[in-house]
């Protein structure tokens, strides 16, 4: 069943919620807000969320997709997956 | 306007002299030691903080450590060596590497990389490094980089668990080294000194509670390319100027802008200087051999690692006020 963007994104937040804010869901980044302008994740914090990314949907996120363009907010992050997914 | 490298010029005589008063004054009047502690690694940096110090204070108010252990270059002591010996003060070799076995320093390291690459073992040698900054729009992701005993390279990008482990374990190396600083300081009533250049001070590239720990740092306002001009100045030995900088901490050769800075520390100088005095990318990419899109990039990883840094030098966080205590 193909992914919908709109799940992932869901699925993405709390994530960063449990992972990164420690459960504050109010502190949740809205879909287009950029982690690097607010520092919310730093680049270990990518590394965490990759692996997650990959463990979860079972993709392979090769070195050159690690780019702001597929993971620098959570819209960019669920658009990525779905796209590598072929949903 | 334009500008190039002479931006980085100084006068050195007078700049010494100027750091020489400063740390007489912080030794005696603020620190109220009677001498410092240089851990001497064979590099540029702590070299010219030895120079400084012996000028300042007088070579019998200086102590060296040489402290080298098993992943460190042939050569190190004997640089190391050679700055007690020009600069005229005592030093002690203590060779760190059965402290770090205690600590399994070096086995919890290789099963960190053993998670990458589980052959990895006796007669393998390794060290991390960045994506180069200019190839790519990529993150400060870390990768593995291991030689086989028959001389093959092969690279790995790190999963969390194992670049955190092996960053964990390494650390141990400047964190002993600072333990022993502080045990020569403690028993000759003396100050430990901090060498941090600009780059590494402004950029976090120390280890918090290891080299980042320190009573006096004498050179963290300077920037590299002034480090060495100021070390030639104050008569560090030629073979010290001469050597390019490295970690000197992980088995496989490392130079420091593949482990942390991602370009060479004097387009990397230039770089700072000009973002901190307000200096558009443009204006500054002519003297770099760059394009103005690279030197924005260069300006956002510079952002980027004072965000990543801003812990590293942070004083613990109270959860309530302690006015007494400033």
């Amino acid at each position: 069943m193909a992914l919908i963007p709109t799940d992932v994104e869901r699925d993405v937040t709390a994530f960063i919620v449990e992972n990164f804010l420690f459960g504050s869901a109010a502190d949740a980044p809205a879909p287009a807000t950029s982690f690097m302008e607010t520092g919310l994740i730093d680049s270990t914090g990518i590394l965490e969320l990759v692996a997650w990314l990959e463990s979860t949907y079972g993709i392979a996120v090769a070195d050159d997709q690690l780019v702001p363009e597929n993971l620098d907010s959570v819209a960019n992050i669920a658009a990525f997956v779905v796209r590598t997914k072929g949903g | 306007m334009a500008i190039g490298y002479d931006v980085l010029d100084l006068d050195l005589e007078a700049e010494a002299e100027r750091i020489c008063q400063a740390i007489r004054r912080g030794v005696s009047h603020d620190l109220k030691r009677r001498g410092v502690i240089v851990a001497l690694s064979g590099g540029i940096d702590s070299s010219c903080v030895a120079a400084l110090c012996a000028r300042a204070l007088g070579p019998k108010h200086v102590h060296g450590l040489h402290m080298p252990e098993k992943d460190s270059s042939d050569d190190t002591l004997g640089l190391s060596r050679s700055v007690s010996d020009t600069f005229g003060f005592d030093s002690t070799v203590e060779i760190i590497t059965p402290i770090l076995e205690g600590l399994r320093c070096y086995e919890r390291r290789d099963d960190a990389i053993r998670m990458v690459f589980p052959e990895f073992g006796p007669g393998w040698k390794s060290k991390i490094v960045l994506p180069g900054l200019l190839d790519a729009g990529s993150y400060n992701v870390y990768s593995v980089v291991v030689q086989t005993p028959a001389g093959e390279i092969l690279k790995q990008r790190l999963p969390p668990k194992a670049y955190l482990q092996i960053v964990a374990a390494t650390n141990f190396k400047q964190r002993t080294r600072k333990m022993l600083e502080y045990y020569h300081a403690d028993r000759l009533h003396f100050a430990v000194t901090g060498t941090p250049n600009r780059l590494e001070y402004d950029q976090g590239f120390f280890v918090k509670n290891g080299d980042g720990a320190a009573d006096i740092k004498p050179i963290a306002h300077l920037y590299k390319s002034q480090v060495y001009a100021m070390a030639r100045h104050l008569g560090v030995p030629e073979a010290i100027c001469n050597r390019a900088p490295t970690t000197d901490t992980y088995s496989l050769a490392q130079g420091q802008d593949e482990f942390y800075f991602s370009l060479p520390y004097r387009p990397m100088d230039l770089c700072l200087w000009a973002k901190n005095h307000g200096v558009a990318a443009a204006e500054v990419a002519g003297a770099l051999e760059l394009t103005a899109e690279q030197v924005e990039r260069v300006y956002r990883d510079i952002d980027q690692k004072r965000a990543t840094t801003r812990y590293m030098h942070l004083a613990p966080v109270l959860c309530g006020e302690v006015d007494e205590i400033h």
